[in-house]
């Protein structure tokens, strides 16, 4: 691809390589001849946590496979803010079919390529929580099931934000959305089981699955490279804050992502075949509050009056992803 | 148009009975269409499938109504089933039984009408396993081998099943129809 | 080379011979035949350069054949009634996209009640889906429409699908000539996709389109809607030239050109019709059939001319719009004069077998005109009767 004049927004993050580093440890993002797959003038509200995830992913993955990319969009914020008819962000072969879709598509165009004798060119599917954990799970699991060889990236903003902030099965606790209002006794979303997406695809066993975070940039650039290095299907579940949805700060989105993961309710790591190969370790833990009260979604925990007992039973979950996971012993579980 | 009516239960090959019937016309150079009528496709249920025969192309696709000749699988339906139903008045009737006519208990059919053949027997002694189809696509080639010939029967044996499958089908039908040829010579000549 | 084959295997042959580039399916009765004998032919080699997927569903069946088509391969999938709606987003999405898939559909009832035999609810319930429909006669006609139905499909850039009765047509045996490899080779050639996903040449597709331009998308779907009945010809005639056969039409007029009273139908009954009609000519009645292979886009200039002499019509429906009457009805309507009547008889709903001796009776108060106009063939009052009592 030709070089492209990228602008360089990011500061005060190692998201624009630092210039001590040798060329070859720079972030992809730091190259002026990234493939910018999503380029600028899309719709994206400031601060979109998912814009930012999928530049980096797609970047990555075009460096890995030499450009030979074809991605597949679910339909959600990334689709309809990067299409508006009759422009395009993408600067990579790129489709959007349907909401539940799009794992079944990209397994379709994944035997295609196998058909013209292209494997040599991969295959990227990629959607938000509604659209992976929810609408598309049938699909998904039938990908998995099968082994396709694509890479499924989930931008999870915990929510269908696109349409209004409506609850999802990704929705956290509490969390108040347009459908789990904060009104009545247990206000916001309810405690449930959740639906672990990354535990999920583990247990089919396939070759790679991956958590990420906007927060750590080259932590999810090599989580790409590692799962490019592969064949048959692999999940990466990238953590985005949604600054509209979650009612926070715009220029919290970074931070947001680092405190979900300090606190422990992200879990970092790394799957291969069904058993955890690999955690980030949380260097400075932080108790939930501070993850929590940047955020209006949560804002009824705290107002008018603080609910130390729901925000306690939050903190119970972020301790067992601590003591499941072993992120404080830098081991396995 | 010539038209068989085939009955049976689930599990005994009447669907294929009639689809290796239609090939055996077309074997023998005759324009065929056979077809299920669908039940529920449990072992043991009633089945019924159809197998038209006619020098002309078959446009016709109602279920045959007034069959020309019937092939019963299975014997225990006749008191349960309206076998028999619209038989035409010249039609005529292949029985799986070993059981004699009067044991039979046949009401409202002609006993010169009814072939009774051993056909389970048949196939158990060649094939290995009371699967009477073959054998009785013996028998009605006997009946009518200016229908459908042996050889086209045999033919379309060994164009759907393989190796001892195809010999014991082939075999079960050819005993078929040496015994049905030689009892219609009998009572010919009684 | 003619043989005696069952319809399902002669259309899973045929569409091997099409070389497909995937094959994507979900079982349901009375399709499993077809995907089948495919996965058969794929699994054993003989068909090279194809990949059949098994999915998950229906929905995935006809995402996975979008994602193959958008990426430059020949997609083929096969479905029936509760499979086909489904797949309905998908259904839309394909059409909308321009995607070239062809499909076949084992024409059967939707539930509720659940029933697994034949009529025509599943296919027309997606009348306007944008997809090409084509109603195949005989197990021969289905065989020669698929070969023309990937053609079409490519010239066009439209998903076509092909009509075929469940189990009357796919699971009777009957004979066949299915075309050969190189004659099917030299009637359609590779698939040449207008656009495709290719990273050297990247496209979007899929964009969002907003009320500015969603119409003027529409309105052009609309005119390559419109010229498929050219086109079908043109292709049909150059089929027939190549097979020997004549050629698939549009609409197939039989004894029509006297006809007082002309009988409207689509799909296998046709053949049971013919007969019944042949039965009332010979009795002295002028009456004759017309048979509709395309029913999307309508083929309404076509109606119109075949229609034209008689008197009446008799409209043979395998499905109907609850609440209104025929849906081949409807459609025809505009193709007829004021003087002319038109009658509806609802037929063989959920697999209800559909006899000349019926027919008989039915076509013979509709030349008396004693018919009502809309008449449910062989209804069983005893069973209606308790309902309606308590209403």
């Amino acid at each position: 691809m030709p070089a492209t004049r990228v602008k360089f927004y990011q500061t005060g993050s190692f998201a624009v390589g630092n210039r001590l580093l040798a060329p070859d440890q720079r972030a992809v993002q730091a190259d002026a001849t990234r493939t910018n797959a999503i380029t600028s003038g899309h719709r994206a509200c400031q601060g979109c946590g998912e814009a930012l995830g999928a530049r980096y992913v797609l970047d990555a993955a075009a460096r890995a496979t030499g450009g030979q990319l074809v991605v597949v969009n679910a339909t959600g914020c990334l689709e309809v803010f990067s299409t508006p008819y009759p422009e395009s962000s993408w600067r990579v072969a790129w489709l959007h079919s349907l909401f539940g879709n799009a794992p079944a598509v990209a397994a379709g165009v994944a035997a295609a390529l196998r058909v013209r004798r292209r494997a040599d060119i991969r295959v990227v599917g990629q959607g938000g929580d509604g659209g992976t954990v929810d609408i598309g799970f049938g699909c998904l699991s039938g990908m998995f099931e099968r082994n396709d060889d694509v890479l499924f990236v989930c931008y999870d903003n915990q929510g269908y934000m696109n349409t209004g902030v409506q609850r999802s099965g990704a929705t956290p606790p509490a969390a108040r959305t347009a459908t789990t209002q904060a009104v009545g006794p247990e206000p916001g979303n309810a405690f449930g089981q959740g639906k672990n997406a990354p535990l999920i695809a583990m247990a089919h066993e396939i070759p790679y699955v991956a958590t990420a975070t906007v927060a750590d940039l080259r932590d999810l650039e090599a989580k790409v490279f590692r799962a490019m290095e592969l064949r048959g299907a692999r999940y990466l579940h990238v953590f985005v804050p949604c600054p509209l949805g979650w009612g926070s700060a715009a220029a919290d989105t970074i931070r947001l992502a680092r405190l979900a993961v300090q606190s422990g309710l992200f879990p970092v790591f790394e799957a291969e075949h069904g058993e955890v190969v690999a955690v980030s370790p949380i260097r400075q833990r932080v108790g939930v509050e501070e993850y929590l009260r940047p955020q209006r979604r949560y804002a009824h925990l705290f107002d008018p009056v603080e609910r130390t007992d729901v925000i306690a039973r939050i903190q119970a979950g972020a301790d067992r992803n601590i003591a499941r996971f072993g992120l404080l012993d830098g081991g396995s579980p | 148009m010539f038209q068989v009516r085939v009955h049976g239960r689930g599990g005994q090959g009447v669907v294929t009975t009639a689809e290796l019937l239609s090939v055996a016309a077309f074997g023998s150079g005759r324009h065929a269409q056979a077809f299920p009528s669908f039940g529920s496709e449990r072992t043991g249920a009633p089945v019924v499938a159809y197998c038209r025969i006619d020098t002309r192309p078959i446009r016709l696709r109602e279920p045959v109504l007034e069959p020309d000749a019937l092939i019963v699988q299975d014997s225990t339906l006749i008191h349960r089933v309206d076998v028999f139903g619209g038989l035409a008045p010249r039609g005529w009737v292949l029985l799986n039984t070993r059981l004699g006519w009067e044991q039979l208990a046949i009401d409202g059919v002609d006993r010169d009408r009814v072939i009774l053949l051993p056909a389970s027997q048949l196939a158990t002694v060649h094939l290995g396993r009371p699967l009477p189809g073959a054998a009785l696509l013996g028998g009605f080639a006997a009946v009518s081998d200016e229908l459908v010939t042996l050889d086209s029967v045999l033919a379309a044996i060994k164009g759907r099943f393989r190796g001892g499958v195809a010999q014991g089908n082939a075999a079960a039908a050819a005993a078929a129809y040496a015994l049905v040829r030689d009892a219609r010579k009998e009572s010919v000549h009684a | 080379m003619l043989r005696q084959l069952e319809g399902s295997q002669a259309v899973a042959e045929t569409v091997a011979r099409c070389r497909p580039g995937v094959v994507c399916a979900y079982p349901i009765s009375p399709q499993t035949h077809i995907v089948e004998e495919l996965s058969a032919v794929v699994k054993s080699g003989a068909l090279g350069g194809c990949e059949f997927i098994n999915v998950e569903s229906e929905f995935a069946a006809m995402s996975v054949a979008i994602g193959a088509s958008a990426a430059g391969v020949r997609a083929y999938t096969a479905t029936a009634s509760q499979g086909l709606l489904f797949m309905v987003e998908a259904l839309y999405n394909a059409a909308g996209l321009g995607l070239p898939i062809v499909m076949t559909v084992a024409n059967r009832a939707i539930g509720a009640p659940i029933n697994i035999w034949n009529d025509h609810s599943d296919t027309m319930s997606q009348r306007d889906s944008g997809w090409v429909q084509l109603y195949a006669e005989s197990n021969q006609d289905a065989v020669d429409l698929h070969v023309q139905a990937f053609r079409l499909a490519e010239e066009l850039s439209t998903p076509v699908m092909v009509c075929m009765d469940g189990f009357v047509l796919t699971h009777a045996y009957e004979q066949v000539d299915v075309p050969t490899q190189e004659a099917v080779d030299a009637y359609l050639p590779a698939y040449r996709p207008r656009q495709m996903l290719d990273p050297d040449e990247p496209v979007t597709i899929g964009a969002m389109v907003g009320p500015e331009a969603f119409t003027e998308v529409r309105y052009l779907a609309h005119q390559t809607q419109l010229a498929v009945p050219a086109r079908l010809s043109s292709l049909a005639g150059e089929y027939a030239a190549a097979s020997g056969r004549p050629a698939s039409r549009t609409v197939c007029p039989y004894r029509t050109q006297d006809a007082e009273t002309v009988v409207v139908a689509l799909g296998s009954v046709l053949g049971t019709l013919k007969d019944t009609v042949d039965g009332l000519r010979a009795d002295g009645e002028r009456i004759g059939v017309l048979g509709i292979t395309l029913f999307r886009p309508f083929p309404l200039d076509a109606v119109r001319t075949a229609l034209r002499q008689a008197r009446r019509v008799v409209v043979l429906e395998r499905a109907f719009a609850v609440g209104v009457g025929g849906v081949v009805t409807a459609d025809l309507a505009p193709a007829l004069r004021a003087d002319q009547r038109s009658y509806t008889v609802v037929a063989g709903l959920g697999g209800r077998p559909v006899t000349r001796a019926s027919l008989r009776d039915v076509l013979g108060s509709a030349v008396a005109d004693t018919l009502d106009p809309l008449t449910f063939l062989d209804l069983r009052p005893e069973l209606i009767a308790p309902a309606l009592e308590g209403a």
